[in-house]
């Protein structure tokens, strides 16, 4: 992973950039199913690694294959970002051991969700679908959301090409 | 693309697999891992291999535009009239306890159905933009 994140960051080519963040996406798969969240791996496999990369070569097949040289050297941003991972870094040292039982997340609401009064079997989701139903309803929204967009988006361009043509 | 004799028999090899293993992990989803997420992006990952392999104008038969386009709206409409539906019975907004005799076959039934909802959208969705990027390529072409 960290080799393709380097290649990554190296590649001027943008089709061999969509193509590493393809196979970024497998490896994140990967790693999450040794974490042992299957249905989270599945979405990476299926949104990261496939749909997100046909969805990049189709945009890619609208513009230049080359990306253009950065007009100023790259130190603040850099600068910034290390920044911001030393802190997340720092804070991560003080969370919980992995799979630790006596962390407060597994103390609050998760025995209730645990005890399974709605007798499904993959709790995952049943505290989607039933526990959190709202949110998964907002979310569901936020996606047709982004479909209406693009679909509002992308349809008018291509009236107004129709328009310029006559 | 749609020349090369291997991917052409691979994808009609698998493809099927593909919808059947997202229509798996939709209504698996109660015992194991997935989900109507996951169900509807595997199925619109399976259209889009085809669309790749077999050109846009096959994949918008099977998949015509105003299909998916109600499927936007569909599975939205599905969850949240699921619960109108709660609150029709005497419960309260997607309050599954309500819409069986027995509480527990409530829920089951609630989340069967919303997780078809969150499904459909997803799909469509997935598909929706995959055809509008698609299809702007399409035009330049033809330009």
């Amino acid at each position: 992973m960290a080799f393709a994140v380097l290649a990554l960051a190296r590649t001027r080519n943008l089709f061999a950039a969509v193509v590493l963040s393809g196979a970024y996406s497998f490896l994140m798969a990967t790693v999450l199913v040794a974490l042992d969240a299957v249905d989270v791996a599945m979405t990476e496999a299926a949104v990261g690694a496939g749909v997100s990369t046909v969805l990049l070569l189709g945009a890619l097949h609208l513009c230049k294959s080359d990306e253009a040289k950065p007009a100023h050297r790259p130190w603040l941003p850099l600068s910034v970002s290390v920044a911001t991972a030393a802190l997340l870094v720092y804070g991560a040292m003080g969370l919980p051991d992995f799979a630790d039982p006596q962390a407060p997340i597994h103390q609050h609401v998760a025995p209730r969700y645990l005890q399974n009064e709605v007798d499904v079997p993959n709790v995952v989701t049943a505290v989607l679908a039933s526990f959190r139903g709202f949110d998964t309803l907002g979310e569901v929204t936020v996606v047709f959301t982004a479909g209406a967009g693009i679909i509002a988006l992308l349809r008018r361009r291509k009236h107004k090409r129709a328009g310029d043509g006559q | 693309m749609g020349n090369d004799l291997v991917l052409r028999v691979v994808g009609k090899l698998l493809i099927p697999f593909i919808l059947m293993f997202a229509l798996y992990v939709q209504f698996h989803g109660d015992f194991g891992p997935g989900g109507g997420f996951q169900a509807g992006v595997i199925f619109a990952a399976g259209i889009v291999f085809y669309a790749l392999i077999f050109g846009l104008e096959n994949a918008r038969k099977v998949m015509p535009d105003w299909l998916v386009e109600t499927m936007l709206a569909a599975g939205v409409l599905l969850y949240a009239g699921v619960g109108v539906a709660g609150l029709l019975l005497g419960g309260n907004f997607l309050d599954y306890f309500v819409l069986a005799h027995d509480p527990v076959h409530g829920q089951h039934r609630g989340i069967f159905w919303v997780e078809v909802g969150v499904a459909i959208t997803v799909c469509g969705v997935m598909l929706k933009i995959f055809y509008m990027f698609a299809s702007r390529g399409l035009a330049e072409d033809q330009k």
